[in-house]
């Protein structure tokens, strides 16, 4: 992978002429690049999220005008700052609601949705269950450090268990949650998970998470250099990521390994892991991907390294009908039933009566 | 009961009535009054409504926490209060009776359903011997009525269950009220035909009751006179009743089309606000959109996603609500966005009592966020009045840019009055503009007259830009830590609130423009003390009275005004807010009148408080 994809060869200058001229602007990720200075610390993982975030805004062919990126707080709420689009950091955890507003009364925007663990599953809990299931056209992104950073290291909703942080010195006794899990039973319409790290996955899951019409949920796994470096270094560093990540392609095997020789099969409805070539396990042994069944879904939301290889791609994708258009049917409705509503002869309804 | 008796009673004709029906809350009694409350405005009565039922949808049949009220006041003449207390009360049971006889003054008619005093529902609420047969009732004009025997009969020969035709003997009821009164049964003979279309047979039930009831005043001799409460004198025009929260949910949607823009209300359930969703759920052919969030803080966060995006978004809540919506406020006051916050305020704290009224949420809207934070605060006072601060609240959010937060009470929301219906070519274009110009844009570039910021909704072409709850630069809107930044920002956020005050009508004075006393007050104390004010005037006292509606800013010459009298009273069904906000801003030795029952002022008592005090002024103290 290399930075340049995505890019487009034409230079900003032209860009801006072309657009002056009202023709169909080609964007670029440069157009999509804020004058605000970053101010993540030098190493973050927030950087690529960034880097690949712009690079594929070009791609959804929506003028940049009507892209808005809201945020809650934390480090990943300032990344609406760095977009030149528009952009709404809001307060902390409901930052879900305000996209629900902004999209269920404007459907012409494409909305996105930048979160943290503890802003999206601690004190916005509640606010993403509800914008998924209502399947809100909007695009979260969760970038999950499994620590609180912006609040200089306690322990967040995603720590995992006896973590010891500033704000558990003995050790956190509070279990973690599966994001994906969250998101699933939440009955997101789409559901993938990426790596900072990893950036031509994560445009590619950017890439799809966009074309998606509903409620989408990303997890990236993004280190935090400071506060929690290595959360995920286990398997994602280069030399291990193939042998402990499962990449997922819809339609195709759960295979995985540096030699593509290991696998993920239903023995029963329990998931193991086989190797292609063992025990008379063939390729058509192992699990073939469908983003559609949720059974399969809840198995990928759940199963995690050391026991299992860690799914990353799309989990979840399915198609229904959003809250905006619905919203729109039934105004529809209404007018067809009743007519355009006539506010003077609202007020004129009702018992009345006249005094001469 | 099909052959009616001809009887010649005597008339009498009377100025004001004052009826409560009250029995268990599933007996009917909002039903009984709002019908009657109907088909008084309809005849052409001034009328005042006072619904005061429990939280409980269904409390132990018979019992004390389950009775449920329904007061109006119907006259000839302009009146403003749903009456101090009832000359007629009717209670359907012996907690009914219990629980509403103290308001009943001694002589009043107390018209009982007999058949519900049994040993079981006495011994239920208390009674240790039957108070109509033990003499307790003397000082009462006591009619007692086998309201359920011959309801019962009058429904022989329908297929109705038992419980069904109990549930019909409210229009029994409600048809000898309207015999005692000589009403027409027309109007509820009409909605029971609406209302029941659909099933014929229960329709039938209620239309029996309904007649039933009115053939026993007919019949029997029970009554020895009928009464007469004529036509009030209301200036001519088109009348309609209506409640203030269906005054208020028109006026939002009235808003919306003078503001030429979508009306989005984003709220979560709770008494006694959620009528007005409700209300505006029922108006999507008007292009309404209502959302009904997982919480009170999302249907803030939604509205301000809507106005962010170029909708009139509003939210709507009471004051519990209010606590959990704060922190979105102060959001929304940062960002500077139009928008509009409903308090239907009801007695607290906490959860306090949900359906009881009260004014107690006006320091927790003007003050409750963190730092300095001002929003601009309404307030209707009267039922009617809803609609005309609804559209008020929509200009001054969109004009300034602001959150405005606009007040009213259970009282005002749940009571009804009539009301003359205006033309919408008398409305005033609210409407502003969005920023679509480039050149010379900022975000935080304010307009200097308003000093509003500029509406930049996403989808316009060349003014992407970020706003958030970080301190913006001036002018630029960027994050900013820049101490003198700050200072210029608090300053400019609260002029731009203070300014709103010469954008406002002065503060009215009803009777001597200066003298002894003034009265002040806000939200849905208007009737009673403007009634207080009345008598007091016709006695020949000097006293004003003057009536906020507008109380952040306040108009211009408030402080003139209660500069401009010996003594201001400033009764409040709260410990003494306004009273605070007055002292502290005028340095006036205003003095409060406060009683937090869960119920409006009555006339007699702020009466009585005024005399008090003039008569402190005249040393007779």
């Amino acid at each position: 992978m290399t930075e340049t994809n995505g890019d487009v060869a034409l230079s900003p200058e032209n860009a801006a002429t072309l657009e002056g001229l009202k023709a169909l602007p080609v964007l670029t990720r440069k157009d999509f690049v804020s004058d605000q200075e970053v101010r993540w610390c030098p190493g973050c993982g927030d950087y690529s999220i960034l880097a690949q975030t712009q690079k594929v805004m070009p791609d959804f062919g929506y003028p940049k005008e009507n892209i808005v990126f809201i945020s809650g707080i934390g480090c990943s709420g300032r990344l609406p700052y760095y977009m030149n689009t528009y952009g709404f950091h809001t307060i902390h955890g409901r930052a879900p609601t305000i996209a629900t507003g902004l999209k269920a009364s404007r459907p012409d925007l494409m909305v996105w949705v930048i979160t943290g663990d503890g802003d999206a599953l601690s004190i916005g809990g509640n606010h993403l269950l509800h914008a998924m299931r209502r399947n809100v056209d909007i695009r979260v992104v969760m970038f999950n450090n499994r620590i609180y950073g912006l609040t200089k290291g306690q322990a967040s909703p995603t720590s995992e268990f006896g973590k010891v942080t500033k704000s558990s010195p003995y050790g956190t006794i509070d279990y973690p949650v599966s994001p994906l899990a969250v998101a699933l039973a939440a009955e997101a319409s789409f559901i993938a998970r990426s790596v900072d790290t990893h950036t031509e996955h994560l445009q590619r899951t950017l890439e799809r998470a966009g074309a998606h019409k509903g409620s989408t949920f990303v997890e990236v796994l993004q280190n935090c250099n400071i506060f929690n470096d290595g959360a995920y270094k286990e398997f994602t560093d280069r030399e291990v990521r193939d042998d402990r990540m499962l990449v997922l392609e819809a339609g195709e095997p759960m295979i995985f390994g540096k030699d593509r020789d290991r696998g993920l099969r239903l023995n029963g409805h329990k998931p193991e892991v086989v190797t292609i070539g063992e025990n008379g396990i063939t390729e058509a042994d192992i699990l073939v991907h469908d983003p559609t069944d949720p059974l399969i879904a809840y198995m990928l939301a759940t199963i995690y390294w050391p026991e299992f290889p860690v799914p990353v791609g799309v989990i979840r994708d399915i198609s229904r009908p959003t809250l905006d258009a619905m919203i729109a049917a039934q105004l529809e409705q209404a007018v067809a039933a009743r007519g355009k509503g006539d506010l003077q002869k609202l007020l004129d309804s009702g018992e009345t009566w006249t005094v001469e | 009961m099909t052959e009616t008796l001809e009887r010649t009673l005597p008339e009498r004709e009377l100025e004001r009535v004052t009826i409560r029906f009250a029995g268990d809350s599933g007996d009917g009694m909002q039903l009984t009054g709002s019908q009657f409350t109907r088909t008084a405005a309809v005849f052409g009565n001034d009328i005042s409504t006072l619904p005061d039922f429990p939280a409980e949808i269904r409390a132990p049949a018979g019992s004390l926490p389950g009775v449920s009220g329904f007061q109006l006041s119907f006259s000839s003449t302009d009146i403003h209060t749903p009456g101090d207390a009832p000359d007629v009360l009717v209670a359907m049971n012996p907690a009914a009776l219990k629980s509403n006889l103290v308001d009943l003054p001694p002589g009043g008619a107390l018209i009982v359903n007999e058949d519900a005093f049994t040993p079981q529902n006495l011994t239920k609420v208390g009674y240790t011997a039957n108070p109509l047969t033990d003499g307790s009732l003397k000082a009462w004009n006591v009619i007692a009525v086998p309201i359920s025997t011959m309801n019962a009969r009058s429904a022989e020969g329908l297929e109705l269950t038992n419980k069904q035709v109990d549930l019909t003997k409210n229009f029994f009821a409600l048809g000898l009220m309207f015999w005692l009164y000589e009403r027409d049964l027309e109007p509820t003979l009409a909605w029971i035909d609406e209302k029941f279309g659909k099933r014929p047979v229960i329709a039938e039930g209620n239309a029996r009751a309904l007649k039933a009831g009115y053939n026993y005043g007919e019949t029997t001799e029970v009554f020895h006179e009928r009464f007469i409460v004529p036509p009030a004198k209301l200036a001519p025009g088109r009348y309609r009743n209506l409640t203030g929260n269906e005054a208020a949910a028109m006026g939002f949607v009235a808003a919306a089309q003078l503001a030429k823009r979508t009306l989005f209300y984003g709220s979560y359930p709770i008494t006694p606000a959620s009528d007005i969703l409700h209300q505006l759920a029922g108006y999507k052919n008007f292009g309404v959109v209502t959302f009904q969030a997982e919480d009170e803080i999302a249907a803030i966060g939604a509205a301000i996603g809507a106005s962010y995006g170029g909708s009139l978004g509003m939210t709507g809540t009471s004051g519990p609500g209010i606590a959990l919506k704060s922190e979105a406020l102060g959001l929304a006051i940062m960002v500077e966005l139009p928008l509009v916050v409903i308090d239907v305020q009801r007695a607290g704290p906490s959860t306090g009592m949900p359906t009881k009224n009260e004014q107690a949420d006006l320091l927790q809207v003007m003050f409750g966020r963190n730092s300095d934070s001002p929003v601009a605060i309404v307030a209707p006072a009267t039922p009617g009045e809803c609609f005309y601060m609804a559209i008020e609240a929509w200009r001054i959010a969109l004009k300034y840019m602001t959150p405005v937060v606009y007040l009213s009470d259970a009282f005002v929301a749940t009571g009804a009055e009539p009301w003359p219906v205006p033309r919408i070519a008398d409305l005033p274009d609210i409407s502003v503009s969005n920023r679509t110009e480039r050149e010379g844009f900022f975000p935080y570039l304010r307009d200097p007259d308003t000093l509003a910021r500029p509406w930049a909704v996403p989808g316009t072409p060349g003014l992407e830009h970020r706003i958030g709850g970080l301190e913006k630069a001036d002018v630029t809107g960027n994050v900013s830590y820049d101490p003198d930044n700050h200072h210029l920002m608090q300053t400019l956020r609260r002029d731009k609130i203070a300014g709103i005050a010469d954008d406002i009508p002065p503060l009215e004075v009803h009777g001597p423009s200066e003298g002894d006393l003034l009265i002040l007050g806000w939200g849905s104390t208007y009737g009673a003390i403007r009634s207080a004010v009345e008598r007091l005037q016709a006695a020949g006292k000097s006293v004003a009275h003057a009536h906020l509606r507008h109380l952040n800013p306040f108009p211009a010459n408030t402080g003139d005004v209660v500069r401009a009298y010996k003594r201001v009273l400033i009764p409040e069904v709260n410990l003494g807010q306004l009273l605070m906000l007055i002292r502290s801003r005028y340095l006036v030795d205003a003095v409060g009148f406060n009683r937090v029952r869960g119920k409006p002022f009555r006339i007699a008592e702020i009466e009585a408080e005024a005399e008090r005090l003039l008569a402190e002024r005249n040393g007779t103290r």
